[in-house]
């Protein structure tokens, strides 16, 4: 394999890898503050168990996630230098204000919240706790915003070789950028919330803490109730947007070969990328696709076979992880309007607990097909219709990019693995109903070395 | 042109800032398995930075980010150029940080055994290897007008890249073992305190070697000697190491670890502007080296970087002192979340 080869994988493996903790910190960023307001506000002492219950899972999450994104800023030096150097001007600066502007926000103000039970009033450690999510947000905003930029480059001219920014509002602002802010925001929304309602689900069917679990899940519920909605619609949103500015892409996601009037969605189809073809096509919905994608059921939708074939993305798993993505998301508002008819009467309802157990996964599988999506469907180029893919690596041994990608599965793998075996653990293991107000007993270890 | 020559200065700062910070830090870990003979030992160095590693060490974030906001190209090929080696820092830094997370989760040796090596050598490898790294950067790294690297991690390792690894793991360790000092009470500060007398002395002499060594391995004395006024960063330098001295000796240990910040701002800079106007200097050929001038961002990404830079260091720094300011007194057995 060569080094360009490795380095995608690389790539993809560390972001994937790394996204598979982040929603969670997002999402359960702001529920745990929520839940510390709550407490604030009521004075229920509850809601006091509920915050350092859920943080101490956040907290084993977030250290994961932080260390793990280290690697990605430094990784277009190490392995896309060509890429830093083409488009550096705009999308340095992108990932630095993201690291100058909220990045320290999030990380400064997470050591204030563990060690600050004692040396801060209830209002200003719960404020800690926002600005932490806000800095948590920001900094997802800004890495999209530089995504997004990697989709649908604007605000840039060519100038002796290479782009140069030469409107930054058009960079910030860009529809692309905006669709995309919101619907990755709100399905780590969905993550966190599904999350929160798998393991309450999960005590409940034991009757564990049922008053606790029960306010638990109604509180995951509410969010998952907005937010799967809200998923749903900027996904609809973004599906416009692509069949604007990436017309290869959104053909690619629909399995979509001849160009035509009144194009259909497909239930199901095999791409056959050879012959640019479906080999089999299911349920086809006619003049569906023209409908979402351009709200006029006769539109013309640009097929594959007329874009040159070397600009085709890889037509099936595109296809498929769309696909998927949105079944997925069709399946989480399902089980959210379930839960709005059921949650007061969780603790009867075993089978729907069960499903709920079931389901904490699959708001990760649905995320991380979504990424997929976005950056398989962008192949072959790096920045959509600006540089390819294979134009951006490094000049560097691929043996050099071999033994790296070989640390970072052993590495990841291994972290991974205690992260989530730890989650695991504590979540079985349940909340600390003694832990006391300075947060031992739930945040830290009670020390038995005093 | 002026702005170039600014985000020059910055770029240098944000790496002294990184230094300072997460200097202690890496200076703590590297010491831990020899100053943390307890548990409770243990638990009290990791709780002495617990409250600020975490924010530390977005400063690295910061300097590499503003890299590759300002001078791009120097981003390009300085992290392609020094991959190993950065890779080796990065996955150091990984392990490092999930460890003060996940030691203290399960209560198991064998558990705490894994996280407290990953401790350990997520710290020694970094504070090594950032020497090794700028020693290099001073000395001039082997690549060709295409900025494709002509060496490998051996290439880096040699004499003078090796002392500048030593000088920078010597600083951490005084850095740190002064930090843990301040925030630590009984024997383990009395350890710590003894071992930063122990190193000042190693330190004072790697130092000097390695002053004597640049002027034959780096051409970094010439801005010096063209502008004699500069020594005067020498001699911040100096003042800091001899103010750490002295201060330690008064058991005036808070001074004594900002007296050690500042010689390491004046190591940081004694480099950084012995290298100016070159960011990545060639060893190769003069004229492929990248500098403040051909390797910038346009003007225009540069003035929105320098209001992002000025509106938001300031306020992070506000911040991240008040951090400190709030956890600055000797922690106690009640105080630990690690």
């Amino acid at each position: 394999m060569d080094a360009l080869l490795l380095s995608r994988f690389q790539f993809a493996a560390t972001t994937m890898f790394h996204f598979l903790f982040v929603p969670l910190t997002l999402g359960l960023s702001i529920i745990v503050a929520y839940m510390e307001t709550k407490y604030i506000r009521t004075g229920d002492k509850t809601y006091l168990d509920m915050t350092k219950f859920w943080a101490k899972l956040f907290l084993i999450n977030f250290a994961v996630g932080v260390v793990t994104g280290i690697t990605l800023e430094f990784q277009f030096g190490t392995n896309w230098s060509r890429y830093s150097a083409y488009v550096g001007d705009i999308f340095g600066s992108l990932l630095a204000i993201e690291a100058t502007a909220s990045f320290f926000l999030e990380s400064t103000l997470i050591g204030v919240w563990i060690f600050g039970w004692n040396k801060l009033s209830k209002k200003a450690h719960a404020a800690v706790m926002w600005l932490v999510a806000l800095g948590s947000h920001l900094s997802a905003v800004w890495i999209l915003v530089a995504n997004a930029w990697m989709q649908s480059p604007v605000g840039y001219t060519i100038r002796e070789g290479r782009a140069e920014l030469t409107d930054f509002a058009a960079v910030v602002t860009q529809k692309f950028a905006v669709v995309k802010i919101i619907h990755t925001i709100s399905s780590a929304m969905v993550l966190g919330a599904f999350f929160i309602m798998g393991i309450s689900a999960y005590h409940l069917l034991k009757k564990n803490n049922v008053d606790f679990f029960n306010r638990s899940f109604k509180t995951g519920l509410g969010f998952a109730v907005v937010f799967s909605l809200v998923v749903f619609i900027m996904g609809d949103l973004n599906g416009v947007v692509v069949g604007e500015k990436q017309p290869a892409k959104l053909a690619a996601m629909e399995s979509l070969w001849e160009t035509q009037k009144a194009a259909p969605v497909y239930l199901f189809a095999w791409p056959d990328e050879e012959n640019g073809r479906n080999t089999i096509e299911i349920g086809p919905i006619p003049g569906a696709l023209s409908l979402l994608v351009k709200h006029d059921f006769n539109a013309e939708i640009k097929g594959l076979n007329d874009f040159p074939k070397e600009e085709h993305p890889p037509v099936l798993i595109t296809s498929f992880a769309f696909k998927g993505m949105v079944g997925l998301g069709t399946v989480f508002i399902l089980l959210s309007i379930a839960g709005l008819f059921l949650k007061d009467k969780l603790v009867n309802t075993p089978l729907y607990l069960k499903i709920m157990v079931a389901a904490i996964p699959l708001p990760y599988l649905a995320i991380q097909l979504g990424w997929l999506v976005t950056e398989i469907g962008r192949q072959p180029w790096i920045v959509y219709g600006l540089m390819k893919t294979a134009e951006a690596d490094s000049p560097i041994a691929a043996s050099q990019v071999g033994i790296s990608l070989a640390a970072f599965i052993i590495v990841y793998g291994l972290l991974g693995l205690a992260g989530f075996y730890l989650i695991a653990r504590k979540a079985i293991q349940g909340p600390d109903m003694d832990g006391d107000d300075n947060g031992h007993g739930a945040i830290g270890q009670p020390l038995k070395t005093a | 042109m002026a702005l170039q020559n600014i985000w020059f200065l910055l770029w240098g700062l944000l790496w002294a800032i990184y230094f300072i910070t997460d200097g202690f830090d890496l200076g703590i870990g590297s010491l831990y398995p020899f100053l943390g003979k307890s548990d409770a030992d243990k638990r009290t160095m990791i709780n002495a930075m617990g409250p600020v590693w975490d924010g530390n060490q977005v400063w690295l974030l910061t300097a590499g980010g503003v890299t590759f906001a300002a001078f791009p190209l120097v981003y390009a090929v300085m992290f392609s150029s020094l991959y190993t080696a950065l890779m080796l820092i990065l996955f150091a830094l990984i392990i490092r940080g999930v460890s003060f997370e996940f030691r203290h989760k399960i209560d198991d040796p064998k558990w705490t055994k894994i996280w407290d090596t990953c401790i350990f050598v997520g710290s020694v490898l970094p504070a090594i290897l950032f020497g090794v790294a700028f020693a290099n950067i001073f000395r001039g790294i082997p690549f060709d007008q295409e900025g494709v690297y002509q060496g490998t991690l051996l290439t880096l390792l040699n004499p003078y890249g090796l002392l500048g690894g030593l000088l920078f793991l010597l600083l951490f360790l005084q850095h740190g073992s002064l930090w843990l000092s301040v925030r630590s009470q009984g024997p383990i500060h009395d350890r710590a305190v003894k071992t930063a007398n122990g190193i000042w002395p190693v330190l004072l002499v790697v130092a000097v070697v390695f002053l004597i060594a640049t002027k034959f391995a780096t051409g970094l004395y010439d801005n010096y000697l063209a502008h004699p006024v500069l020594f005067v960063i020498v001699l911040l330098a100096v003042a800091g190491l001899f103010g750490a001295k002295v201060f330690l000796s008064r058991k005036e240990i808070f001074k004594a670890w900002v007296a050690s910040a500042v010689t390491i701002i004046g190591c940081t800079f004694f480099g950084v502007v012995g290298l100016f106007p070159n960011l990545f200097p060639s060893s190769i050929d003069p004229a492929y080296s990248l500098t403040a001038h051909n390797a910038s961002s346009s003007p225009l990404t540069l003035k929105i970087m320098l209001f992002v830079a000025l509106f938001f260091v300031p306020l992070v720094l506000a911040y991240q002192i008040w951090s400190y300011q709030l956890f600055k007194d000797k922690i106690r057995t009640e105080d630990m979340m690690y």
